[in-house]
């Protein structure tokens, strides 16, 4: 049996003001309103709307037989939530049908993965939460940030109880090995992992309204013609891709939907299935390991991280921004938090590459790899600046967070002590209500318990000082 | 010209160095010593005051201080006592054989020739019609296949040149007085250069941005106008021996150029003004002189500054080096620069550059940060970003350093050569 897996990435970078050094730390707020909105009603009306209409219509007339995962990044949820919740509303309604399946990924789109393990295990964990929260169902299958892998990564992320991950077949891993298999990670055998599919990917995702392109144009059959066309023996197809692009990347005028459309009857007539990537995942055994020393991704000719880290104002950037990530991970400020979430984004990184990559890259507001360097810097700079005002800076993070660990011990030994004495109090008064002589020995309880109590809120008070 | 003959150029120019004024003598010193790779490449080079320093190895330059215009009988050691140290006697009877027109009412020295301040005196239009004169004689006497002006003050020596002989004329637009005037244009020059343009069989500009000019306020078609961007020579030992002078808990930002409207130095003071409302610990140093020098030592005094801004005047040869070397970053916030070799220069020496986008170097630059030139706080933030991010100060100058040291002359040289082939091929 033959099967298509089909997934499709929702995310959209929170765009960054111009934000002048003369700002630092005077202004701490360092979004563009304006941009954001413009983007995201803009991505929402020409792509995501039509798009997932269009596959919850896929899914009603092949009578359940399509399925499709979707995976959504929290910051992207949040911008959607505010600008277009109709999108929210579709998601619900494309999972009401039972056929699609949301993957986890880290809230912010970044490259904690690469930098700390903490970071990213939380990140990670609040993303899978927030999908448990809104579609009913915990992630079982995993997707990093523009499908970064490395053997390491896959042992993290097994470790986070995930059962499978998403990642790109790239070309210098597979060699000789085809991507229509399921391998799993060599460091946790129990992670299954699936390889893009980029050539037929990409002859949807880059290539579909390219007329010079010599398969232009491009029909449903022919495009199941070349998958029923393998070898007998590879049965999986993994075809990954952002959902925008369908209708940005590829307008809509080029009738890409209809393609879409015409997929699942064309494949049904061949015997070919669509499938989830955790049905994969459960039904299908690993072939083999995979072997990935170096971190992978599905971007650039390279496949690789070069255009997050590819130069030293890039590497500077990460460093800086990562300098400060147990801090931001101790520390209760919400703005904080919410900051460092927007600021990891891996597109802040991408806006500084000079890799000359012959492809038009749109850098936004900025007109040079510099310009965005310069204006990422202010911002960190402002954002260092106010998570070093937390907490003193000569403080070494472990001390600090047995500091933290144990004021917090205390607060809820405190909050359980104050819970225990109401008890007392309650019962005291029902004692007091009833005959005198009974009530007396049973008062001297909480009396003895606020005594102790006392002498360590004195305590506590003095440490948060 | 192929297989053995040579490809003789007659060229037209006002500045060569060690003695100039401005880029114009940079750019014509880089150019010719590019096309002398050229094995076949026979250059002869004239400007108004030879001072006998000059390079000849790889052209020769004639004088027109030294081409007689009025017959003189005078004998080889007179002569050669006179202009022996830049010019063969020889050369001197030669052309005198080709006086053309009687010059007796030009006031003319011992040897019958004109003199020429070399210089942009206030009398410069009559020593551009001087020049042309004497042009005259040489194109005469001289056997050349293409004529090669450079720059407005050359023209009508070279559209003489071409009616005398039959030449094609080529002109090389270093600067237009678009540039020069922010727009309000001097008629008497417009008129020079438009009518060397329409006579011109072929016209380079030094930028794209010239060569628009060219097209739009000239009239010119486009088909016979074409950008030939320049580039930089590369150091000498005694430059590159130069020791930096800094001062580790001080950044210095350096202003190259002749302070005026042109070049956009209030710009680079409101700027320095921005940057010290935040740290203290950078210098900024304008270094030229210009007509608008008091007006920019004013300004810094407004704005507060004049402790941390330094006006040292005029910088020429090995000194302009010493300051380049000293300094952290270089900003050329030209409002208008038809290219613009001096962050080329900066970044020769590793010191990362800011420049305008209005400038024609920004077209073949890509190591360096281009800021709009009135964008005073965009040029504030790069200042900054330079001074305080290691990251961006280290990769500006490995990465400038390399893209500036593949910008050759001699490829230069090779696509006026294509030119020249082309010209010559198409000329009737």
């Amino acid at each position: 049996m033959r099967t298509i897996c089909l997934y499709f990435e929702i995310h959209q970078i929170i765009h960054l003001k111009r934000y002048r050094f003369f700002d630092i730390g005077s202004d701490h707020y360092y979004y563009d309103d304006y941009a954001n909105e413009m983007g995201m009603n803009e991505v929402a009306e020409r792509s995501y709307i039509p798009a997932l209409n269009a596959l919850i219509d896929m899914v009603k007339t092949s009578g359940g037989a399509f399925k499709v995962a979707l995976s959504i990044s929290g910051v992207a949820l949040e911008q959607l939530e505010i600008h277009a919740p109709s999108v929210i509303d579709l998601l619900h309604k494309l999972n009401d049908t039972g056929c699609c399946e949301f993957l986890a990924e880290p809230y912010s789109h970044g490259l904690s993965s690469l930098a700390n393990e903490e970071c990213f295990r939380e990140e990670v964990m609040r993303q899978s939460a927030k999908m448990k929260q809104m579609f009913g169902k915990t992630p079982k299958v995993f997707r990093n940030s523009s499908l970064i892998y490395s053997d390491e990564i896959g042992a993290l992320v097994a470790s986070l109880g995930f059962k499978g991950m998403l990642t790109e077949g790239a070309k210098h891993i597979l060699g000789w090995k085809s991507p229509h298999y399921v391998y799993h990670c060599n460091q946790a055998p129990g992670l299954k992992v699936l390889l893009r599919d980029f050539k037929l990917s990409d002859d949807i995702s880059l290539r579909f309204s390219n007329s010079d392109w010599s398969e232009y144009p491009l029909f449903a059959d022919k495009y199941i013609g070349w998958i029923d066309a393998l070898p007998q023996e590879e049965q999986v197809i993994n075809i990954f891709m952002e959902l925008s692009a369908l209708g940005m990347a590829q307008p809509l005028s080029s009738n890409i939907l209809e393609f879409l459309k015409a997929l699942p009857a064309c494949a049904k007539e061949k015997g070919i299935t669509f499938s989830t990537p955790s049905e994969i995942v459960m039904k299908l055994k690993s072939v083999s390991q995979i072997d990935v020393p170096y971190p992978m991704s599905w971007v650039d000719e390279e496949r690789d991280t070069s255009s997050w880290l590819g130069n030293v104002l890039q590497r500077e950037a990460f460093n800086k921004l990562y300098s400060v990530a147990e801090r931001v991970h101790l520390c209760g400020d919400r703005r904080i938090k919410q900051d460092w979430d927007y600021l990891q984004a891996s597109n802040n990184f991408r806006f500084m590459t000079t890799k000359n990559t012959g492809i038009w890259l749109n850098r936004g507001i900025y007109d040079s790899p510099y310009d965005a360097f310069t204006n990422y810097m202010n911002i960190l700079g402002d954002f260092i600046k106010r998570v070093d005002s937390l907490y003193p800076e000569d403080m070494d993070n472990e001390e600090l967070n047995s500091l933290l660990t144990t004021i917090k011990n205390q607060g809820e030994e405190i909050a359980q002590l104050h819970k225990e004495l109401d008890k007392e109090v309650a019962k005291a008064e029902k004692v007091v209500k009833a005959p005198k002589e009974k009530a007396e020995p049973k008062k001297k309880a909480p009396v003895k318990d606020a005594t102790k109590a006392a002498p360590k809120k004195a305590a506590v008070k003095k440490e948060k000082k | 010209m192929r297989g053995g003959t040579k490809m003789k150029v007659l060229m037209f120019g006002w500045e060569f160095p060690p003695h100039i004024l401005g880029g114009l003598g940079t750019a014509s010193y880089g150019l010719t010593q590019g096309m002398s790779a050229q094995e076949d490449m026979d250059i002869t080079f004239c400007i108004p005051k030879p001072w006998g320093d000059e390079d000849q190895s790889f052209l020769r330059i004639i004088g027109m201080n030294s081409t007689p215009v009025v017959w003189k009988d005078v004998n080889w050691e007179h002569v050669n006592s006179r202009v022996g140290s830049y010019m063969n006697p020889q050369l001197y009877y030669d052309l005198r054989d080709h006086i053309y027109a009687d010059f007796n009412y030009l006031n003319t020295d011992d040897l019958g020739c004109i003199g020429f301040s070399g210089r942009y005196p206030d009398n410069l239009h009559e020593e551009i019609n001087n020049y042309s004169i004497v042009a005259g004689v040489i194109a005469r006497q001289q056997e050349f296949e293409i004529i090669h002006s450079h720059d407005w003050l050359t023209y009508p020596a070279g559209i003489h040149a071409k009616q005398v002989s039959g030449k094609p004329l080529v002109i090389h637009v270093h600067a237009t007085d678009f540039d020069r005037s922010r727009g309000n244009v001097n008629p008497t020059v417009y008129a020079i250069e438009k009518n060397g343009m329409d006579h011109a069989d072929h016209i380079m500009c030094v930028s794209e941005l010239t060569r628009q000019t060219v097209i739009h306020k000239y009239f010119q078609d486009p088909k016979k106008v074409s950008t030939v961007h320049n580039a930089v020579s590369p150091m000498s030992q005694d430059i590159l021996d130069i020791v930096p002078k800094k001062n580790p808990k001080e950044k210095v930002v350096t202003f190259l150029g002749r302070l005026t409207m042109q070049k956009g130095p209030e710009y680079f003071v409101e700027a320095a003004a921005l940057v010290l409302q935040r740290t203290r610990n950078v210098r900024f140093v304008m270094a030229g002189n210009g007509d608008m020098m008091d007006q920019m030592i004013h300004l810094a005094a407004e704005r507060g500054i004049a402790d941390r801004i330094h006006f040292p005047g005029f910088m020429k040869g090995k000194q302009v080096y010493e300051v380049l070397k000293a300094s952290d970053v270089y900003i050329m916030p030209s409002v208008s620069e038809p290219f613009g070799i001096s962050p080329l220069e900066a970044m020769q020496c590793s010191v990362p550059s800011i420049i305008s986008k209005q400038s024609g170097c920004a077209e073949i630059l890509d190591k360096c940060i281009k800021t709009d030139y009135w964008d005073i706080q965009a040029m504030a933030d790069a200042i900054y970003s330079i001074c305080t991010y290691p990251a961006m100060y280290e990769y500006l100058r490995d990465e400038g350093k390399k893209e500036v040291d593949e910008i050759k002359w001699e490829t230069v040289g090779y696509k006026v050569r294509g030119i020249y082939d082309e010209v010559i091929k198409n000329y009737k």
